[in-house]
């Protein structure tokens, strides 16, 4: 019989030990907050309860709160539009709630793209279908993200908003959907079949961008018990951003993961038998038990 | 783990080569998608399209707050950018609420809120696009683009031609007024016929544009209260003794001689159907 994928064993242990509710607790609470977004938007269309119109790059929650994504209006202002102050305001909302509790939470607590490529990587997992990176180097992104930039500079208009996958996805869902949902498949069997993590952790532009907020964010995870690990490597298979974990887990610095593209997505936290890791700030000193 | 310089630089080649195909398949992509169809309409207040673009970020929070089934964004089914707000006129006219709540919805600015009269909203303007088509145009009665437009006898009023074909009848066809023309499409939506024969164009194809040479000497004088260049002389018609013309009022009547006979005559005239030509 073949070897099991390390995937494929991942949080069995921590199952054992913990439960399965407390080996998966992170995991509900993002699915909750996931579809509990989405939820809220769409009470409005399908209940006509208007608590929160618009979509992810432009809300009014409860006729007040305005909520504006940072990188679609930067993008408009490359584009060569002033900003107009109730976006500006809402997009300031933003900046410095994902500069507190993370940049990347984003990805992985409120972008609906990120069921579509977990749901593509637990398939793969289950299947053990064994993609490499396929030679798509992570740094794309940073790439994309300056293209996104630069076109809208050269076109005037927010180019990036013609194909990306967030806000088709999410927008689609609200305001209609049509061949949209031809695009979404595609990122699943991309990220299925033919790249690793290949959307979310090497292409999205727009987690590029949350990225970098994340490199000053406060909210972070540490591996503060870094010395119970036990070398079984199930961290870096879960981790969407395995490249994150290594320093803080394995190097002789800080056990805080400051790196920008941890997504805070506390899977680490919740399929580690010992315990390793655990939400923290990026000033609490106090690293050891 | 370090790389080599020689490394890093084929890298970065590599992601360079592949973001610059990337970015001209999105380029030649935007062109086309960004090429907005005549019949697509933007909400009231749109700034000019190649602004729009740059500002609206396809949040749909006008299309929330339109309380008619007007406004939608577009998917990927329809041929204007994707997400952005318009409305197609012949399915639902913009019905042009009082107090603009797609205007005041906007966050970006790409609905301008300098607009605060719903009269002012320039979205389009209709134009009759086939005489042919429109029954009006063909001696019948119809009047219905005249009744549902929000500024009737204004932006639309109804114009009473001479029916050659016919010799004997009016025709009542309805005429816009750039004026006061919104473009709101209640019009096109309303239009009885098949095809709608007054459409809602964009500006930009409706209108066309005089150099600024073309100067109207009735308006210039007007502007400086006075004839600019020769004075007018008084315009004198060569009329039969007993006859007076004038052109802004009556037309052409009787110089009134006080006499019993010509009162006579004058009565006769009433039975008289040439007595009809006179103008009111």
């Amino acid at each position: 019989m073949k070897k099991p994928n390390i995937c494929q064993k991942t949080g069995l242990d921590a199952q054992k030990s913990k439960g399965w509710l407390g080996a998966n607790k992170y995991l509900i609470f993002r699915r909750v907050s996931q579809f509990g977004i989405l939820f809220l938007f769409l009470l409005g269309p399908w209940f006509d309860v208007w608590l929160v119109k618009g979509n992810l790059t432009s809300s009014l929650t409860l006729d007040t709160l305005p909520l504006t994504d940072p990188y679609v209006l930067l993008q408009s202002f490359f584009a060569g539009h002033s900003i107009a102050q109730d976006a500006l305001i809402g997009a300031l909302i933003v900046f410095v709630f994902y500069l507190v509790i993370g940049g990347r939470v984003f990805c992985s607590w409120a972008c609906p793209v990120n069921v579509i490529t977990d749901s593509a990587n637990w398939l793969r997992c289950k299947l053990g279908i064994q993609n490499k990176g396929g030679g798509v180097s992570s740094k794309t992104r940073y790439w994309l993200l300056a293209m996104s930039l630069a076109l809208a500079l050269l076109t005037g208009s927010i180019v990036w908003e013609l194909v990306n996958p967030v806000s088709i996805l999410h927008r689609g869902i609200i305001f209609g959907m049509s061949f949209g949902w031809g695009l979404i498949a595609l990122i699943f069997l991309f990220d299925f079949l033919v790249v690793n993590k290949g959307w979310c952790s090497r292409l999205c532009p727009v987690g590029a961008f949350y990225g970098l907020i994340g490199k000053g964010s406060i909210v972070r995870v540490s591996a503060k018990n870094r010395e119970d690990c036990t070398d079984c490597l199930e961290c870096f298979s879960v981790c969407p951003e395995s490249q994150v974990i290594k320093p803080a887990l394995k190097g002789q610095g800080g056990r805080i993961i400051l790196d920008g593209n941890c997504t805070n997505c506390g899977r680490c936290i919740d399929i580690c038998e010992p315990n390793v890791f655990s939400y923290t700030t990026r000033f609490n000193k106090n690293t050891t038990k | 783990m370090a790389i080599s310089r020689r490394e890093f630089f084929i890298n970065s080649a590599r992601l360079a080569t592949t973001t610059a195909l990337v970015a001209t398949g999105l380029l030649s992509y935007s062109k086309y998608s960004y090429s907005l169809p005549a019949k697509a309409i933007r909400p009231p207040g749109a700034l000019s399209e190649k602004e729009f673009v740059s500002a609206c970020v396809r949040c749909g929070l006008c299309v929330n707050d339109c309380p008619f089934p007007t406004l939608s964004l577009a998917t990927l089914e329809d041929d204007v950018a994707l997400g952005t707000p318009f409305f197609t006129a012949r399915e639902a006219g913009c019905e042009m609420c009082d107090d603009i709540p797609c205007v005041k919805a906007c966050p970006t600015g790409a609905l301008d809120k300098n607009l605060t009269d719903i009269n002012d909203a320039k979205m389009g303007l209709a134009r009759i696009v086939d005489t042919k088509g429109c029954i009006a145009y063909q001696g019948l009665r119809c009047e219905v683009c005249y009744n549902v437009c929000p500024i009737r006898g204004k932006a639309i009023t109804v114009e009473v031609k001479h029916n050659k074909r016919s010799g004997k009848h009016a025709l009542f066809v309805p005429v816009v007024n750039y004026d006061y023309c919104t473009g709101c499409g209640k019009c096109e939506e309303a239009c009885i016929m098949e095809e709608a024969v007054i459409r809602v164009l964009p500006i930009k194809l409706a209108m066309g544009k005089r150099q600024d040479h073309y100067k109207l000497g009735w308006e210039e004088k007007q502007k400086s209260g006075q004839s600019l260049v020769t004075p007018d002389l008084k315009h004198k018609y060569n009329l039969p003794e007993g006859k007076k013309y004038d052109l802004q009022g009556e037309g052409l009547t009787d110089v009134k001689i006080d006499s019993t006979l010509d009162n006579a005559l004058e009565s006769l005239n009433k039975f008289n159907p040439l007595f009809d030509i006179k103008r009111k």
